[in-house]
């Protein structure tokens, strides 16, 4: 069975295996050195319990990571793997995806290292629409460093280099991502596993560039950081689950709402039952609800934060477009001679 | 009308010289292809701003294109030109200083107005003073006699007066002898939908030639025979232009489908527009976000077995400068092009130095040794582009090929290779597991840093490969089965280890050319210099002295016989366009004491400068 017949586009053109995989099969040995009680563990853990569902070739899947500490993730993976510099892994699997469509591209990559360091090569990643899975494991901290502040860390926040607080306005990934033409954003949280599975599950079968933003506890140096939207007492309260083609409602009893204020155009909280609460549609064209929707959330305390699948819309990937050129060229031209090419038409001959 | 007398010479040096939206670059370019064709050695040195079009008229805005065309084997531009084109005063005023006394001066009148004299500070015209009188000056209204051509063609003012360049190829066409149908053809191709320019630009060129034929003014034409070359077939062609196909023959000669990942930066990138019109070769080009996403997509797609290049100048080598160490760590294939040009920061964007060495050599975190070759001449970025490739796959290590903006924009005759002499590039990659632990039960492991002992290059497993699944990474790695390792003789082993690696590359033995082979005075280069450096020794050599010269082509490693030759001789020359960066590491490498001549103008080294720097040294002697 190929890729393609899984209904995964994004993996069409990969070989799978008739052998049935386990999560060992994806586990290397290397022993794991992330810090007890990370939220990485969990997102390691997720990911090679999910791969086998694919049934890929594990030689053609590569994860490829920058700096930090979740980009030590490729090491603990048992298929091709690199980890290269900081914020450069966008650029590297662009490279690799383009050329090779007969591989996985799965990118590893930290809040520092994808929106610091490497933003430039994020956005263009994104409006690219290279056939690569983003994993953002978003921990609003620089971990490897040992606890500055990072850019989706709230304004105000007190760390090593920030002893007054810190100055910066924090992004909001999924609002960047949008604004830079992604096709596929979703926002997931490390502890949930059935629903980081499912955000797995539709970012690998789009073709084009998805980009998963997980929430991630740094039981270090930002501990409880995503603890509000953890808390069986307080999530209800404040997460926001978005599926497409559903109303969306949040609340102990869905009690809440969000619906579109006619006067801002703007989206606002109404009653659950509001007959005017707004359907979510992941594939809309235009970009503009889904932007709004990533705006809902409080920068600061984190409440009306929506997760799930933003967007996710067809547009063709780069490498693909790259290898029809080429395809194209060969085609119209035929294959290319060297002689023919170095001779040119401007040539004189010496006796 | 008589026959004009028709005058034979051996060797000519014209520069066309006119504001940057002139079209002169084309003017000399056309001239040039016709010279090649006719038989001629030549050589070019295009100059020109880096600003598109800067402000009409002034000095910062002129641009011209140098030739130097002969019945005999020459290997530079030329010192000083014969002849100078100047469309405007501008262009008389900044190339006059070049030109010797008698040369000969053709220049537009048409353009010799009192506000474009005034805008470069001429109080009068020199045309109607007695300050050119030591030239043989052509005064000649090109713009005007242009636009009479070009009366049937209902273009306005503006249009017709641009086709003035191609009224002046056709009159220097006319005065060497050239033929002017090669022109034609260029300009029907590339005019081919445009008709009323196309039959304008034509006209205009017939119309040169018409009046170089037909005035009083020109009662004298040359000519120059053909060159005696080595039998074969020849194009014209320049640095960049070879080194584009250089990549595309490594490409083919190693079966690796090329990705170049680059960021467009002058004089480089003319490498990534002819690389992304060869699609059909199975290229890929990428326009790159940044000079390190560029190198970085190339790196990538190296790993994914294809042969990645990127290409750029010393500014954007400092943006790559972590991207060639994590090269070096992963020790996969990789080339990076650097055209050099002026520095340092943005520098001088459009003129030429080499001042780039020590960069390509040192200019990374830790020990990160990479090889370099440097090309030679314009044709020999073909050959250098092939042999870097040759030892990036080979060795799997990224390396350093080095042009210089000379290099890149001047062109030369080029002996067209055959394909079947080219050098098969092997990439080898690794399909099986290549370790047996001591408990033979156990299954056969992949190790991806266990070494091939001659070459001590690494296996290049490309994902894909089922049972080589493996995890490379910038941290350093254990020696064989390549897991992290933090362990300092582990650390001290693998840097040694790398820098064996490149120590080990095969490299000629330096060649020198020591024709009496009593010479005492050694005259050596690297680079772009070999022409200039070359012509320099020819002249003092013809001045009764005995000089050698050698020419490294590849800096890292230095031939094996480099020590040996430099104290060979009681006395080495080194003329650089740095600041002594060869001289640097050549001195503390075999403690030599070498002699720099230095200079960093932006241009290359005149003939008669070195004849006289070699010659003076050689008196000391």
């Amino acid at each position: 069975m190929s890729a393609t017949e899984l209904g995964m586009p994004g993996l069409s053109g990969v070989p799978t295996t008739e052998v049935e995989q386990k999560k060992k099969d994806f586990t290397s040995d290397q022993e794991v050195r992330w810090c007890p009680g990370c939220g990485d563990y969990a997102v390691l853990a997720s990911v090679q319990g999910f791969l086998p569902e694919l049934g890929l070739a594990r030689e053609n899947i590569v994860f490829v990571s920058g700096i930090g500490c979740s980009s030590r993730f490729p090491y603990y993976m048992n298929t091709y793997g690199m980890h290269s510099i900081h914020g450069r892994a966008p650029a590297i699997a662009t490279g690799l995806a383009s050329s090779r469509p007969d591989l996985s591209v799965w990118v590893v990559t930290g809040d520092g290292d994808a929106l610091s360091i490497g933003g430039n090569h994020l956005i263009h990643a994104l409006r690219r629409n290279v056939n690569v899975t983003i994993l953002l494991f978003n921990n609003r901290i620089y971990g490897l460093t040992k606890g500055q502040y990072s850019p989706t860390s709230e304004q105000g926040k007190i760390t090593k280099s920030t002893p007054m607080g810190s100055l910066d306005a924090p992004f909001n990934p999924v609002s960047l991502a949008l604004g830079a033409e992604a096709t596929f954003v979703a926002r997931t949280i490390d502890s949930d596993r059935a629903h980081l599975t499912s955000v797995l599950r539709a970012a690998a079968a789009h073709r084009g560039t998805s980009l998963v933003e997980i929430y991630q506890n740094c039981n270090i140096f930002n501990d409880g950081a995503f603890e509000i939207l953890k808390n069986s007492d307080t999530r209800d309260e404040v997460l926001i689950r978005l599926e497409h083609g559903e109303p969306v409602r949040f609340g102990v009893d869905a009690e809440h709402g969000i619906r579109r204020n006619p006067s801002t155009s703007g989206l606002e909280i109404c009653s659950g039952d509001d007959p005017n609460v707004v359907v979510h549609d992941a594939h809309a064209s235009d970009p503009s609800r889904a932007f709004a929707l990533s705006r809902l959330a409080d920068p600061g305390t984190l409440a009306r934060t929506p997760i799930g699948i933003f967007r996710q819309v067809e547009r063709p990937a780069y490498g693909d477009l790259m290898n029809d050129q080429v395809d194209r060229a060969v085609e119209t031209q035929g294959e290319g001679d060297l002689a023919t090419l170095l001779a040119g038409n401007d040539t004189w001959t010496v006796e | 009308m008589t026959a004009k007398q028709v005058r034979e010479l051996d060797r000519v040096v014209i520069r066309f010289a006119g504001d940057s939206g002139d079209g002169m670059q084309l003017t000399g370019d056309r001239f040039t292809a016709e010279t090649a064709s006719f038989g001629n050695d030549l050589s070019t040195l295009p100059n020109f701003p880096a600003e598109i079009r800067a402000p009409a008229g002034t000095l910062p805005g002129v641009s011209s294109f140098q030739l130097h065309f002969a019945d005999h084997d020459i290997l530079t531009p030329g010192d000083a030109p014969d002849v100078l084109v100047a469309m405007n005063p501008a262009a008389l005023k900044a190339n006059l200083a070049d030109l010797p006394k008698g040369a000969t001066l053709i220049v537009d009148t048409a353009e010799f107005t009192p506000r474009a004299l005034k805008k470069v500070g001429y109080a009068a015209s020199p045309l109607d003073d007695s300050s050119l009188s030591a030239y043989k000056v052509h005064a000649v209204d090109l713009t005007g006699m242009t636009m009479k051509a070009l009366e049937p063609f209902n273009l306005s003012r503006k249009e017709a007066s641009r086709s003035k360049n191609m009224f002046a190829l056709g009159l220097l066409s006319w005065m060497y002898g050239r033929s002017i149908d090669g022109t034609v053809t260029f300009l029907q191709t590339k005019f081919a939908t445009k008709a009323a320019i196309r039959e304008a630009n034509i006209t205009a060129v017939k119309a040169g030639w018409n009046y170089g034929e037909t005035t009083e003014d020109f009662a004298v034409s040359y000519e120059i025979k053909p060159a005696p070359m080595a039998a074969g077939r020849y194009r014209n062609i320049t640095g960049n232009l070879a080194l584009s196909y250089g990549l595309v023959a490594a490409s083919q000669q190693s079966k690796l489908p090329l990705f170049l990942g680059s960021y467009p930066i002058t004089p480089a990138s003319d490498i990534l527009h002819e690389m992304s019109k060869h699609k059909r070769f199975g290229v890929r080009t990428f326009q790159a976000e940044d000079e390190i996403a560029g190198i970085g997509a190339a790196l990538g797609a190296a790993f994914g077995g294809a042969l990645g290049v990127t290409t750029t100048s010393g500014p954007g080598v400092a943006l790559k400068s972590e991207t060639i160490g994590l090269a070096v760590a992963l020790e996969l294939p990789l080339l990076i092009v650097d055209v050099q040009r002026g520095g340092p920061s943005t520098g001088l964007p459009t003129k030429t130095e080499q001042s780039d060495l020590l960069q390509a050599m040192f200019g990374r975190n830790g020990e990160a040794p990479v090889p370099i070759v440097a090309a030679a001449s314009p044709a020999d970025c073909f050959d250098a582009a092939i042999e870097a490739v040759r030892i990036a796959v080979t060795f799997r290590t990224p390396v350093f090929l080095l042009s210089d903006g000379y290099l890149a924009n001047g062109s030369e005759p080029w002996s067209i290779p055959d394909v079947s002499s080219l050098p098969v590039i092997e990439p080898d990659f690794a399909t099986e597991p290549n370790h047996v632990s001591d408990d033979e039960t156990a299954p056969a492991e992949f190790w991806p840093y266990l070494r091939d002992p001659e070459t001590l290059a690494r296996p290049w497993a490309v994902p894909g490969t089922a049972g080589l699944e493996h995890r490379i990474g910038g941290i350093e790695k254990a020696d064989g089965i390549g897991t992290i390792s933090y362990d300092p003789a582990n650390h001290d082993h693998m840097v040694r280890t790398r820098q064996a690696k490149v120590d080990n590359v095969d490299v000629p033995d330096l060649e020198v050319d020591d024709p009496t082979g009593d010479a005492r005075l050694l005259v050596l280069g690297w680079g772009s210099t070999f022409g200039p450096i070359g012509a320099g020794v020819r002249r003092a050599r013809r001045a009764g002295h005995s000089v050698a010269q050698v020419h490294l082509r590849h800096l890292n490693p230095l031939p094996a016989n480099t020590g040996e030759v430099l104290r060979r001789y009681d006395r080495v020359l080194l003329p650089e366009m740095n600041l002594g960066q060869l001289a640097l590491l050549l001195r503390a490498r075999y403690l030599v004491d070498i002699i720099s001549y230095n200079q960093v103008r932006g241009l290359p080294f005149k003939a008669e400068e070195l004849a006289d720097v070699i010659m003076k040294e050689d008196e000391q002697l």
